[in-house]
């Protein structure tokens, strides 16, 4: 079920990333101020954008199974945020990168962008052993909803609070007083935006259909009455 | 080693101190998206020899079926 349109999806992905990443090195220009080193904005920044949409993503399906008791909505925002997680890593790392070439050091404490993605990064980080720390599979997802929703509603309002911070080092491109991004680069970054979160969807749905084939293996394990196997994992929310 | 290798590979890019730079992010999201794509095959891998194993336990069961069925019927 969840495999649907998943062959069409990963085709437009890669065509996609293909596509973005080929405009980031062939097609938008050198920035004047740092050069080469701002390429690493075209992946940076897209992660980070979809990492913390995700995570509100993730917050959007948990209000769907308070309300509806579907754990199928519980499996959702689960993906949802496990997704975020691996692309917030990403976020770090490649933000590190462009921080010891562009400032010199690998992390800088006192520049609210970088301190505050950490602590939203850090925050979903406990969700994991929050979750499994609760046996009971009802309360273990319908306490892991209630988190999905407070943390969701801590991403929006951490970011509108980093931006009325004024820092004087991290660099803001869009809807500045100066203009923003000229036109090719402003286009190169929609289409790598585009791609970063085709990619997100994809292993959404990728993740979400190996644990529904998993979930369907433990039914059919249950309705033959069959010894389980050895090595089984027990962390993730049953799909099926 | 790969800052050897990619020259040979893209001799256009210009490797300079931002190259390593630039090449160093977009190789770490190269490896993060390879070593989820080997997790994943792991995990199908996993479910592959789950069903086998599911399906040989069904098929023994029909078997045993169909033996005490003719031990019945004789």
């Amino acid at each position: 079920m969840y495999g649907k349109g998943l062959r069409a999806l990963s085709i437009a992905t890669v065509a996609t990333i293909s596509l973005g990443f080929s405009l980031v090195f062939f097609y938008a220009p050198l920035d004047a101020d740092q050069g080469f080193i701002q390429k690493i904005f075209y992946l940076h920044v897209p992660l980070a954008i979809t990492a913390l949409v995700g995570f509100i993503v993730g917050g959007v399906f948990a209000i769907a199974h308070l309300r509806s008791g579907d754990s199928r909505w519980d499996a959702y925002s689960y993906v949802s945020i496990h997704m975020s997680v691996i692309f917030g890593v990403a976020v770090l790392v490649t933000g590190s990168i462009w921080a010891k070439a562009s400032w010199g050091h690998w992390w800088v404490w006192d520049e609210p962008t970088l301190v505050s993605f950490l602590i939203v990064f850090l925050l979903y980080a406990t969700y994991y052993p929050f979750r499994y720390a609760i046996e009971d599979r009802d309360r273990q997802a319908r306490y892991a909803s209630v988190f999905a929703v407070t943390a969701g509603a801590f991403v929006p309002l951490n970011f509108l609070a980093v931006r009325l911070a004024e820092s004087l080092v991290h660099p803001r491109v869009f809807a500045t007083a100066e203009g923003g991004l000229p036109g090719s680069m402003r286009l190169t970054f929609l289409v790598c935006l585009a791609a970063i979160a085709l990619l997100w969807v994809t292993l959404v749905k990728f993740e979400l259909t190996a644990k529904s084939a998993s979930g369907q293996v433990k039914r059919l394990r249950r309705a033959l009455d069959a010894p389980a196997a050895s090595g089984q994992s027990r962390i993730a929310p049953e799909v099926s | 080693m790969l800052s050897a290798l990619l020259p040979l590979a893209a001799p256009a890019l210009p490797l300079d101190e931002a190259g390593k730079y630039v090449a160093g992010a977009y190789v770490v999201f190269l490896i993060l998206i390879v070593v989820y794509v080997a997790i994943m095959a792991a995990k199908l891998q996993r479910i592959e020899r789950e069903l086998r194993e599911l399906a040989g336990f069904a098929e023994q069961r029909n078997r045993d079926g169909e033996s005490e069925k003719v031990t019945v019927d004789v």
